[in-house]
């Protein structure tokens, strides 16, 4: 199975960048991929991802670079001290592959997108920055489906 | 440590939220102990003014992500109040056992996760799970079944959609409730398991005086209630909070300090609860308590981790008592017509006593809310104990000091909300 999973609070800004990639994959995808989101709880994504293949997760960074920048990681090898500072939530992304990892939970293909957010503001949507930054990685996310079916 | 230093731990790890502390010492005395929290959780008192009184249990859910159950049902009781309507009993237990659900994922949370690594010696739940993961996958399974009650009872489990003042939007499905019965059952044992793990760890002999406050529940353990009371005497009604209790602002902290009748610094939470209703645990808690070592009251901070335990595993035979005591309410919600009054409400929120209170006018618009969450009524004793515990141990290289300060606030399980974890030690001296 092939999944997609944004993460994010809607309600905050560019948190919702990586909802925002869910829904725009989910518009596009072939009908095999599943796409969900996920809100807040980021623990939830070792259950998400449980029985999955091959495996997208996108979250909003907040780690002080450009608003708009995206990173990129490949979670086949253990992600650096960095990585794990950058995520909005209790558990970043980073922290939650690590602890599946540990955990013998990880899918056999998993791939990280971050998108450095401007603001979070509570009621807030996406900033400009992040709107442009989430066709870009919904379009990378896309055409990598694509190419696999 | 040498004469004259300044600790500062800018941003705490695991803990919810972004807090720092900061420990001052001048010729080997501790001038000055601080949590020191920057972020604003309160701008949403000042944000409800001018919104509608049914509002409440869905916005305020919205401080965190932790804790969300326990921001409705202070909102619900206070806003109940104030319209002078009392929920029917059906809709107290369904909402009992939403809250229960939310005990066990925070707890399971801050027990496996967040705390036992300190006593462990782990950097980190992940570097605990790489050399114990089948330790760590029973904490995050019970995690998981407090969320799945969370999500049947309330609609998700993270900021739930199905509450509403005067109960839910919909009455779960009695046959969704039994199904979580299984996994409710292996929680319990699960629990009872995490309490025994957890009663072997080594802790600092250091034992507090405090003054603990919580609700007394008619129901049993403090959840719900209409009183709260204190170690020293204090027994009031949940109306009288504001003649009781003062908050006041301190320079180094975004969220209100609070004192309890003029200058008396307090503590809310498991420790509170547990010694002041140990007695109203089931057999199943209370005889795993005793198991434990802790007696009828609780006064090491650090083995809050076994009180902590210990509700697990009553928030998980409460839960499947009242799972199999369930009937649907008819309706889930009764009618709440909006009444010119203010109303005060109460529950314990896993971290302790959680206060609101709402102004309303005739037609229900919000006029004016408060809104005291249980970190900041815990700020003064952590500071306090943290002035005591460091004192104690200056002659610690300051790596390890560092490192036993950060473990001391984290055993108040302090919930800052929203995150970091980042940890950037500076030391300067005075």
């Amino acid at each position: 199975m092939r999944l997609v999973i944004g993460v994010g609070n809607p309600d905050r800004g560019d948190d919702a960048a990586g909802l925002a990639v869910a829904r725009a994959v989910r518009d596009a995808a072939p009908r095999s991929v599943s796409v969900q989101e996920l809100d807040g709880d980021q623990l939830k994504l070792l259950d998400a991802w449980d029985g999955a293949d091959e495996v997208y997760v996108v979250d909003a960074v907040y780690s002080g670079g450009r608003p708009g920048v995206t990173y990129r990681f490949d979670a086949s090898r253990p992600l650096g001290a960095s990585f794990r500072q950058r995520g909005t939530h209790t558990f970043s992304l980073a922290e939650v592959i690590e602890l599946g990892r540990a955990l013998g939970r990880l899918p056999a293909r998993l791939s990280g997108y971050g998108i450095e957010g401007a603001a979070f503001a509570l009621g807030a949507g996406l900033s400009p920055e992040a709107e442009a930054a989430v066709r870009v990685v919904a379009g990378q996310i896309l055409g990598e489906l694509s190419g696999g079916d | 440590m040498t004469h004259g230093s300044r600790i500062r731990v800018p941003g705490l790890a695991r803990v919810e939220g972004e807090g720092g502390l900061e420990i001052v010492t001048s010729d080997g005395r501790v001038t000055e102990a601080r949590l020191d929290i920057y972020e604003p959780p309160r701008f949403f008192e000042g944000l409800l003014r001018g919104r509608a009184y049914t509002e409440p249990p869905d916005i305020t859910a919205r401080i965190c992500g932790i804790c969300p159950v326990a921001y409705q049902m202070s909102a619900c009781a206070a806003i109940e109040d104030a319209c002078g309507v009392t929920v029917p009993g059906s809709i107290r237990a369904l909402r009992r056992l939403l809250y229960c659900g939310e005990w066990i994922e925070s707890h399971a949370l801050h027990v496996y996760l967040l705390h036992a690594p300190d006593f462990l010696g782990y950097e980190s739940g992940i570097h605990l799970a790489r050399d114990h993961p089948e330790i760590v996958g029973r904490g995050l399974r019970l995690k998981r079944a407090g969320n799945r009650l969370m999500e049947v009872v309330g609609g998700r489990s993270v900021h739930p959609v199905n509450v509403r003042v005067g109960g839910f939007y919909r009455a779960p499905d009695p046959a969704a409730l039994r199904g979580l019965a299984d996994e409710l059952a292996w929680a319990r044992q699960a629990a009872l398991d995490t309490v025994d793990w957890v009663a072997g760890f080594d802790f600092p002999d250091y034992e507090v005086d405090y003054e603990y406050v919580s609700l007394r529940d008619p129901a049993g353990y403090p959840v719900m209630g209409e009183r709260i009371v204190s170690s020293r005497g204090l027994d009031i009604g949940v109306s009288e909070y504001d003649q009781h209790f003062t908050e006041f602002q301190v320079p180094h902290s975004t969220a209100l300090h609070s004192v309890l009748d003029g200058d008396r610094t307090y503590l809310v939470g498991p420790m509170a609860r547990y010694s002041l209703s140990s007695g109203a645990l089931p057999d199943v808690a209370a005889s795993a308590a005793r198991a434990a070592g802790l007696g009828a009251t609780c006064a090491n901070p650090f083995r809050s981790i076994i009180v902590r335990s210990v509700e697990l595993v009553y928030a998980c035979d409460e839960a499947l008592r009242l799972i199999e005591g369930y009937q649907p309410p008819v309706p889930p919600a009764i009618g709440v017509p909006p009444a010119a009054a203010t109303g005060y409400g109460c529950t314990e929120a896993p971290r302790g006593l959680l206060y609101h209170r709402y102004r309303l006018t005739a037609d229900g618009t919000i006029s004016d809310a408060q809104i005291v969450p249980p970190t900041s009524q815990n700020q003064r004793a952590i500071e306090a104990d943290l002035r005591a515990f460091a004192q104690a141990r200056l002659h610690l290289p300051l790596d390890r000091l560092t490192w036993e300060c950060e473990q001391a606030v984290r055993s108040y399980d302090p919930c800052i909300s929203c995150a970091t974890h980042f940890l950037d030690l500076r030391v300067s001296a005075t």
